[in-house]
C-alpha cells in the first residue's frame, strides 16, 4: 500500500487544531479585551456576536484531544501528563469561561453579573496563557523513557514557554479585536481598531522573536532553516509574514475596511503555524517521537478515517451554514435573537 | 507500580469529575427530546401555550448544557493526564470509538445549539424545529458511542492482547456490539429521560401548588406523569435484563451487588445487611429465601456463584459501595414506578392536580433521577474494579506516573472550582424552576435592548416571528 495513512492522520489533527486556534482564538479573544471596555453594554455586544458559535468552535479542541487519543496514543500519554499542570488550569480556566456565557445574563445583582464578567475575562486570560505555555513547553521537548514521560513536575516552566504564553495573549488579542472590527460599528468598532493596532504590533513583535529563538533551541530546527536546500523551500514564509504585516497595518488605518484586520490576523497565525510545522515535522513530541512511532494500530486509523472522510465535510458545511446564519453586525439595539 | 497515594488520588479525581459531568448530560438528553416534543406540539397545534412551555424549558437547557460541556471538556483530556498508561494500551480500540462521539455527535449538538438558542427569528419554525432535532439526536449518538466505549471495558471482546499489554483491534462489529452494551445503552438513555421527567413533574407540582389553575403548569405536570407510570416499570425491566447480562458475564459484579458471599442453589434475596469482605459474610441480612436464584435465573433453585468463589484479587474492592447503591438505585426505581401508579389512579379520579400530598411527594422526587443514575454508574464503575478493563487490564497499572502532590492539588482546584461553578449554576437553574411558567413566555434572554436584527432577518417568518425565541 502506498497511502500513508499515518502521515494524512497527521494532516487532519494539524488541521484540527488549527481550527481551534483560529476559532476559539477569536473568542478568546473577545474575553482577553474585556479589560479594555468596561461598559456592560459594550460587552453584551462583544459576548454576543460568539455566542451563538462559541460551543463549535471549542469543540474542534476536544477533537484535538480525541483524534490524538485516537491516532496518535503516544503523544496523547506523554504529552498530557508532561504538561499537567497547565493543562489543568486551562480545563479550569475554560469551565470559567464556558458558563459565563450563561451565567452573565442569568445573575440577580450587579455584583453577581460583575463577578462572571471576572470569570469570562479571567478564564480567557488564563486559558490562552497556559495554551501558549503548553506549545513552548512541547517545543522545546518532552523527555519520554519507556513510553512513559520521565521528567518533573515543573519541567514545562522555562523562560521561552512563558515567552510563547505572553506571545499567544497578544496573538488572540489581535485575532479577537480583528473580529469585533468585523462584526461591530460606530464607536465600539473604531476603539476596537486602536486595540487592534497595539495588538498586531505586540504580535508581530513576538513572532520576530520566537522565530528568532527557535532555531538555537535544537539543532533540527537551525538545520531546517538555515542549511541550504532547505532554507529555499522555509524561504517564503517569513516573506509572506511581513507581506501580510504590511497588509494587516495599513487596512487598520482604512475604515471601509471591515474583514481585512482579522483575515491578515488569520493569514499570520497560519504563516505561523506552518512554521512550527517546519521545524517540528516529523516530530510529534520533540525531540524523539515521529509521528510514525506515535501511530497506533492502522486497523483502527482506517476505522476512524472511514468515517472521518464522511463527517468532516458535513462538519465544515454545517458549521460554515451557522456562521453564514449569524452573519452580520451585531450592535447595541439590534441583536440576533 | 505507581505509589497507592497516587493512584488513589487519581481514582477519586476521576470518580468526582466524571460523577458531576453524568449529572447535566443525564438531565439535558432527556430534556433536548422534551423540547424537540413541546416544539412539534407547537408546529402540529399552532397553539402559542406550547410554545411558551418550549421557551420556558429551553432557558433552563442553555444554563444545564454548558455546564455539561465545560464538564465534559475536563473528561476528555483527563484520559491522558491522569491515566496514560491505560490510554496508551486501549487507544486502539478506545480512541476511534471517543473520536467517532465528537465527530457525530458534539459537533452536531455544538454546531446546533446556537441556532436553536438564538435562530428562531433568523430561519422560520421549520428549520428551527430541525435544529432542535439534531441537537436531541446529537445527544443520543453521543450516549450511544461514549456507552459502547464504556461497555467494552465491561465486557471486552473483538481484540488480540499482545503480550506488552496493548489492545489491538480484530473485529470492530464485536468491539462497539460488545454484549453488555445494548443493555447499557436502553437502560441508561432510558434513565435520562426519567431522569428529565422527575425534574420536570417536580417543577410542574411545585406551580401547581402555588396556583392549582396555572395551564402551563398542568401540561407538563401531565406529561411528566405519563412518562413516569409507562416508562418506569420498563426501566425495571431493562434493568433486570441487564443485570442478567451482567451475571453472565461479570459474575463478581452480580455477587457483590447481592451481597453473596457462598456459593449455593437457592440464594436468598438479601434486602438490607452490611456485606463485610473481611469476615466474608453479609452480616444483619434480612432475606427472603431463594428470591435470589428466582430473580437471577428465573429458577428458584438455581446455583448462583458467590464471592468465595472468586480469588480475592478478582473481587471488587468496595462490595459495600457496590451492594448499598445498588439499592439505592433500585429503591429510587420502584419510589418512580409507584409516583406512575398513583398519578394514573388520580386521573382517573379527576383530581391529580390538586391532590397536594402527591403534588407535594412529585416535588420531593425531583433529584431522585440524578441519585437513580449516580448510584447505577456506581454500581458499574466500582463493580468493575479492580479493573478498567474486565479481567484484562489492572486499575492500579493504568495509573499515570504523577507523583501525589501533583494529583492532591489538581483534585483540590477541582473541588473548589467545581463546587463554586456548577454550585452557582444550579443555584441559577433552581431559581428558574421558581419562575412560573405563563404565556408570551420568553426564551433565553441576551444583554438588555432585544429587537430583531436590522440585517435580513429571515424570510417566512412573518407573524410567528413576534413569537420567536429571541
Ligand atoms: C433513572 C435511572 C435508573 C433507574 C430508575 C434504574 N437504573 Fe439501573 N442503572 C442506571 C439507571 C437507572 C444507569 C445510570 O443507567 C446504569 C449505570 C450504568 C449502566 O449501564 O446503567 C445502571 C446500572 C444498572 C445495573 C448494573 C449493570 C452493570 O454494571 O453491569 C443493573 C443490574 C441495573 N442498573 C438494574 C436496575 C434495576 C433492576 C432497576 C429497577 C428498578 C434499575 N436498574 C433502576
Ligand atoms: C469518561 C467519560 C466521558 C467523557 C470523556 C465525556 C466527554 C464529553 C465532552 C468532551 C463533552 C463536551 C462536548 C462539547 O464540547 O459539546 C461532553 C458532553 C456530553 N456528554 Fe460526556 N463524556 C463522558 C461521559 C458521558 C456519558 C456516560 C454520557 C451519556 C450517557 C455522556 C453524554 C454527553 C452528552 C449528551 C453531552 C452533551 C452536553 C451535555 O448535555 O451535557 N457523557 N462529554
Ligand atoms: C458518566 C457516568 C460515569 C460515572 C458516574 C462513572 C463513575 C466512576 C466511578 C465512581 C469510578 C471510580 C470507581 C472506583 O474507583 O471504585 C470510575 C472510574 C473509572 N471510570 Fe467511570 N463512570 C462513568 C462513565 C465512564 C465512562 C463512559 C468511561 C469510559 C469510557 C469510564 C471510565 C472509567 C475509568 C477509566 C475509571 C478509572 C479507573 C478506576 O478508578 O476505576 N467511566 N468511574
Amino acid at each position: 500500500m502506498s497511502v500513508d495513512l499515518t502521515f494524512i492522520w497527521a494532516l487532519l489533527i494539524a488541521t484540527a487544531v488549527f481550527l481551534y486556534v483560529a476559532m476559539d482564538g477569536f473568542d478568546l479573544g473577545i474575553g482577553i479585551l474585556f479589560p479594555l471596555l468596561l461598559e456592560r453594554a459594550d460587552r453584551d455586544v462583544m459576548v454576543n456576536t460568539v455566542a451563538p458559535v462559541w460551543d463549535g468552535n471549542e469543540t474542534w479542541l476536544v477533537l484535538g484531544g480525541a483524534g490524538l487519543f485516537a491516532v496518535f496514543p503516544l503523544a496523547y500519554a506523554t504529552i498530557l501528563p508532561a504538561l499537567y499542570m497547565p493543562l489543568i488550569l486551562m480545563l479550569l480556566a475554560l469551565i470559567f469561561r464556558g458558563v459565563a456565557f450563561e451565567f452573565r445574563f442569568k445573575a440577580h445583582t450587579e455584583r453577581g453579573r460583575n463577578l462572571w464578567d471576572i470569570a469570562f475575562c479571567g478564564g480567557s486570560l488564563v486559558a490562552t496563557f497556559t495554551q501558549g505555555i503548553a506549545l513552548g513547553a512541547l517545543v522545546q521537548g518532552i523527555k519520554v523513557v519507556d513510553r512513559a514521560y520521565a521528567g518533573g513536575w515543573w519541567d514545562w516552566l522555562t523562560p521561552f514557554s512563558l515567552l510563547t504564553g505572553v506571545a499567544l495573549l497578544a496573538g488572540y488579542g489581535l485575532l479577537g479585536a480583528g473580529w469585533l472590527i468585523w462584526k461591530t460599528e460606530g464607536d465600539l468598532q473604531a476603539r476596537a481598531r486602536r486595540f487592534a493596532t497595539w495588538f498586531a504590533i505586540a504580535t508581530l513583535g513576538f513572532i520576530v522573536v520566537v522565530s528568532l529563538v527557535m532555531p538555537f533551541l535544537q539543532e533540527k530546527f537551525y538545520e531546517r532553516w538555515f542549511t541550504l536546500p532547505n532554507m529555499l523551500f522555509a524561504a517564503p514564509v517569513p516573506i509572506l509574514v511581513a507581506l501580510l504585516a504590511w497588509r494587516l497595518l495599513t487596512s487598520l488605518k482604512q475604515p471601509d475596511r471591515h474583514a481585512t484586520p482579522f483575515l491578515c490576523a488569520l493569514g499570520l497565525f497560519l504563516l505561523s503555524y506552518v512554521g512550527l510545522g517546519i521545524s517540528l515535522y516529523p516530530m510529534i513530541v520533540p525531540p524523539s517521537i515521529t509521528i510514525w512511532d506515535a501511530a497506533t494500530h492502522p486497523s483502527s486509523q482506517l476505522f476512524l478515517l472511514a468515517g472521518a472522510a464522511v463527517l468532516i465535510p458535513i462538519i465544515l458545511g454545517y458549521t460554515a451554514y451557522v456562521y453564514w446564519l449569524f452573519r452580520g453586525k451585531v450592535t447595541r439595539d439590534s441583536h440576533y435573537h | 507500580m505507581a505509589d497507592t497515594l497516587a493512584l488513589d488520588l487519581a481514582r477519586f479525581q476521576f470518580a468526582f469529575t466524571v460523577v458531576w459531568h453524568f449529572l447535566f448530560p443525564a438531565f439535558t438528553i432527556g430534556l433536548a427530546s422534551f423540547l424537540a416534543v413541546l416544539e412539534a406540539l407547537w408546529l402540529l397545534t399552532k397553539r402559542p401555550h406550547y410554545l411558551d412551555l418550549f421557551k420556558y424549558w429551553l432557558k433552563i437547557f442553555a444554563v444545564a448544557f454548558a455546564m455539561g460541556v465545560v464538564s465534559g471538556i475536563v473528561m476528555s483530556y483527563q484520559f491522558g493526564t491522569n491515566w496514560s498508561v491505560f490510554s496508551d494500551r486501549t487507544a486502539p480500540i478506545l480512541g476511534p470509538l471517543l473520536a467517532y462521539e465528537v465527530l457525530a455527535a458534539f459537533f452536531l449538538e455544538a454546531g446546533f445549539l446556537g441556532v436553536m438558542l438564538f435562530g428562531l427569528e433568523r430561519v422560520g419554525p421549520r428549520l428551527h424545529f430541525a435544529a432542535t432535532c439534531l441537537v436531541a439526536v446529537g445527544t443520543v449518538i453521543s450516549a450511544f458511542w461514549i456507552l459502547s466505549a464504556n461497555s467494552w471495558m465491561q465486557t471486552p471482546q473483538g481484540h488480540t492482547l499482545t503480550a506488552e499489554g496493548f489492545f489491538h483491534p480484530e473485529n470492530w462489529w464485536a468491539i462497539v456490539f460488545n454484549p453488555s452494551f445494548p443493555y447499557r445503552l436502553v437502560h441508561t438513555v432510558i434513565g435520562a429521560y426519567l431522569t428529565t421527567a422527575m425534574i420536570v413533574g417536580a417543577v410542574g407540582a411545585w406551580h401547581l401548588l402555588q396556583d392549582a389553575a396555572n395551564q402551563h403548569a398542568r401540561t407538563m405536570f401531565s406529561m411528566a406523569m405519563w412518562m413516569a407510570t409507562i416508562v418506569a416499570p420498563i426501566q425495571a425491566v431493562v434493568g433486570d435484563m441487564h443485570g442478567l447480562n451482567t451475571l453472565q458475564h461479570q459474575p463478581a459484579k452480580v455477587a457483590a451487588m447481592e451481597g453473596h458471599f457462598e456459593t449455593r442453589a437457592g440464594q436468598p434475596l438479601i434486602l438490607f445487611g452490611w456485606p463485610d469482605s473481611e469476615r466474608e459474610e453479609t452480616r444483619h441480612a434480612i432475606e427472603i429465601p431463594k428470591l435470589g436464584s428466582l430473580i437471577l435465573a428465573h429458577d428458584p433453585n438455581a446455583t448462583i456463584r458467590g464471592l468465595k468463589d472468586f480469588p480475592r484479587d478478582q473481587r471488587p474492592t468496595n462490595v459495600p459501595l457496590v451492594f448499598w447503591s445498588f439499592r439505592i438505585m433500585v429503591g429510587m426505581g420502584l419510589l418512580m414506578i409507584g409516583l406512575g401508579l398513583v398519578s394514573l389512579a388520580l386521573r382517573w379520579i379527576g383530581n391529580l392536580y390538586t391532590m397536594r400530598p402527591f403534588l407535594r411527594w412529585a416535588v420531593a422526587m425531583a433529584p431522585s433521577g440524578m441519585i437513580a443514575v449516580t448510584a447505577g454508574w456506581i454500581v458499574t464503575e466500582a463493580g468493575r474494579q479492580p479493573f478498567t478493563v474486565y479481567g484484562l487490564m489492572r486499575t492500579a497499572d493504568s495509573v499515570s506516573p504523577i507523583a501525589a502532590p501533583a494529583v492532591a492539588a489538581s483534585l483540590t482546584a477541582f473541588i473548589v472550582v467545581y463546587f463554586i461553578v456548577f454550585g452557582a449554576g444550579i443555584w441559577y437553574l433552581i431559581h428558574l424552576f421558581r419562575q412560573p411558567p405563563h404565556p408570551h413566555e420568553q426564551g433565553p434572554e441576551r444583554g438588555e435592548p432585544i429587537r430583531s436584527a436590522g440585517i435580513t432577518p429571515a424570510p417566512a417568518m412573518d407573524g410567528t416571528a413576534k413569537e420567536g425565541v429571541r
